[in-house]
């Protein structure tokens, strides 16, 4: 899918340019024109705030969990599972709190699909995990050590035949599938049937229309939700689409990060061998996802490179070029890599200075970086945003968060680039703190 | 050639490691002198994780490494060779409190507080408040660590304090929390004694306390 008929002779620029126009003209009925100018309003901010400039005030953005339900009275399982209920606590939180950004239903799932297909990487309500607590990835050697040439010589058949068996059951028979690269020539389509023809496959495909019929439902629910909410507060969404930095692909859910550190001495060269390979997939899934929502941003979670986790050493080998590759393919096509960093990289800011990512192009979240350290790098390099703790506004009091609010805007913000955020996932917080984080921000964040 | 072993273990040479340990058994030492020399170089490498010249993929590698000297000693050792309680610093007993099923700090801190001389009794994962009451009453360890990843793990902490001081338990038990969200605020909420952000000083902690009782 292309945006415009010449979209392969654009710039970066003027792909860019395109996105954010179509982000700030969407085909969204706006139920008022207060609503519709809210929402261009915030577009601007935010954009203004991308480019390193000063906006009109400082973005409010908060990423929520399954907090909502918490607000509204209702469970995690809910939320996964009842999509009334999922549209009377986003809409709630919302209205409510009324945050610069769409707070959005989307990442929270949908819990009977999951079940249809048995999925097996994870542990949600009502499956694995009590009601009142958010999914969790179960974490294994999903794929081995001796797959890595597999994997490099054909991801989508190593996904298809190996890593999908394992971790949902309904996929399990597709073990016995050809790969599709087999289909070349008349002699080789009969064969490649067989597989198709036996019980157990015929099951899983079973399972899959089933899935595919209740992941409409969701979508269906979800996308009523969320553009209501949208149409009634003008509030845009800052998650066009999805990627991953490639050490993360793998050492989350494929390898595991015990085995993925082991085979940074056991096998070095096959793993950045098949994190170069998994760069252009990534750039893919960004961008496919980008283009679709008709929105920039495409988030990206930050995991096994953070403080801690590995020597800066290992870190600019293994972790960095490949996530830049991905930041800068995804610039290319015009998108805003939005890189949430979590846990901190108080010891990685040197690597956030690189002068191959383009200026102005990239936000960064940061969860538990010290902020004014971050500002002295990013500083006419990035917008960055985050930091007001899970703990304050959980623990702490309305009060301690509006100085909070005015410290970051005095001494981060001050210069613009600067979007108000939580830094972890809000899962668990008092009303009252988010309530003074949002008030805070409107008081502090004029320029 | 013990420091051959000790050097190969602390440079991280995994096969050199294997091949010298196998060498050494053939020769026909004691697997108890193999072990000691081995705990030698593990506490080198333990120095270099607290100076932060090894992180993570070093501790894992160390402990796929013992693994394999472990399964090459045993098959040459009876049932005397175990742990004698006496020497231990002392007893801690860990989790991942319920409602969270996060591992990875969890085993860090154990593997960490183990090669530093504690006795760690692990409960694993998602791990209910009575689990832990049981635990101290079937244990009885000077010290309690609890794990979490998820800001929704600070309620459970704070009840797993509670169960433990209804239980009668809090004032046998130094209760130590971490995780990624931790920190000092949330040490006060939930009750716990002290807080750590990471293995290095979950050690310090525990080895301040036991000197201090």
């Amino acid at each position: 899918m292309k945006l415009t008929d010449n979209w392969d002779k654009l710039s970066a620029q003027e792909k860019y340019e395109v996105r954010f126009d179509e982000f700030m003209n969407p085909g969204i009925e706006f139920a008022s024109q207060e609503a519709e100018q809210a929402y261009k309003q915030r577009v601007q901010m935010i954009k203004d705030a991308i480019e390193l400039k000063k906006p009109e005030r400082v973005p409010i953005s908060l990423s929520v969990g399954f907090y909502p339900a918490v607000y509204a009275g209702f469970t995690a399982y809910d939320m996964m599972y009842d999509y009334e209920k999922l549209g009377i606590a986003f809409k709630k939180f919302n209205k409510d709190f009324k945050p610069d950004t769409l707070a959005s239903c989307f990442t929270l799932g949908p819990g009977k699909v999951f079940e249809i297909l048995e999925y097996n990487l994870y542990q949600w309500p009502g499956n694995g995990t009590a009601d009142n607590a958010s999914y969790q990835c179960v974490e294994k050697e999903y794929m081995l050590d001796s797959e890595y040439d597999m994997l490099i010589n054909d991801p989508s058949g190593y996904w298809m035949r190996r890593y999908l068996p394992r971790t949902f059951g309904a996929f399990a028979p597709w073990q016995a599938l050809s790969p599709w690269t087999d289909l070349v020539e008349l002699p080789f389509v009969g064969a490649s049937m067989i597989p198709f023809g036996l019980p157990d496959v015929q099951d899983s495909f079973k399972k899959l229309l089933a899935a595919g019929e209740a992941a409409l439902e969701w979508i269906g629910a979800v996308g009523a939700i969320d553009g209501e909410v949208q149409a009634t507060q003008g509030m845009p969404g800052m998650m066009g689409g999805f990627a991953k930095a490639p050490f993360d692909t793998l050492g989350d859910t494929l390898r595991g990060t015990r085995p993925i550190m082991l085979d940074m001495f056991r096998r070095p060269d096959k793993l950045l061998e098949a994190m170069d390979k998994l760069v252009a997939i990534n750039v893919e899934m960004g961008v496919r996802a980008a283009t679709a929502n008709h929105n920039p941003f495409v988030f990206i979670p930050l995991h096994k490179g953070a403080d801690g986790f590995l020597s800066n050493k290992d870190f600019a080998k293994y972790y960095w070029p490949t996530l830049k590759a991905v930041i800068k393919g995804l610039v290319d096509e015009g998108c805003v890599p939005f890189l949430f960093v979590e846990g901190a990289y108080n010891q990685r800011l040197e690597f956030l200075a690189d002068p191959e990512i383009p200026e102005g192009k990239t936000y960064w979240l940061f969860d538990d970086t010290d902020m004014v350290e971050a500002k002295k790098v990013l500083q006419g390099r990035a917008c960055m945003g985050g930091n007001v703790s899970g703990s304050m506004l959980k623990a702490g009091k309305p009060q301690e968060v509006e100085d909070y609010v005015k410290f970051l805007m005095e001494n981060v913000a001050q210069d613009g680039g600067f979007i108000l955020a939580n830094g972890v996932v809000i899962e668990d917080a008092e009303a009252e703190n988010l309530h003074a984080l949002v008030q805070a921000g409107l008081k502090y964040g004029r320029y | 050639m013990y420091q051959k072993l000790i050097n190969a273990i602390v440079e991280l040479r995994e096969e050199e490691v294997v091949d010298l340990v196998q060498e050494l058994l053939d020769q026909g030492v004691k697997p108890l002198d193999v072990l000691d020399n081995c705990r030698k170089a593990v506490e080198i490498i333990g120095e270099r994780y607290e100076k932060g010249e090894y992180f993570m993929p070093e501790l894992m590698l160390t402990g796929e490494m013992l693994n394999q000297i472990s399964d090459l000693t045993k098959s040459k050792m009876g049932d005397s060779a175990d742990e004698d309680d006496s020497k231990i610093l002392g007893k801690v007993l860990i989790g991942t409190v319920q409602g969270d099923i996060h591992d990875i700090g969890k085993n860090i801190v154990s593997f960490m507080l183990d090669i530093n001389g504690f006795k760690v009794i692990d409960l694993g994962e998602d791990v209910p408040p009575e689990k832990f009451v049981e635990g101290i009453k079937e244990h009885r360890p000077q010290i309690v660590g609890m794990s979490a990843l998820l800001t929704l793990a600070f309620d459970k902490m704070r009840d797993t304090v509670k169960a433990i001081e209804d239980a009668g338990l809090r004032k046998d038990v130094q209760i130590i929390i971490g995780g990624a969200p931790i920190n000092d605020q949330i040490k006060d909420y939930t009750g716990a004694d002290a807080w750590g952000k990471d293995a290095v000083e979950a050690v310090s902690l525990a080895k301040k306390w036991m000197g201090g009782k």
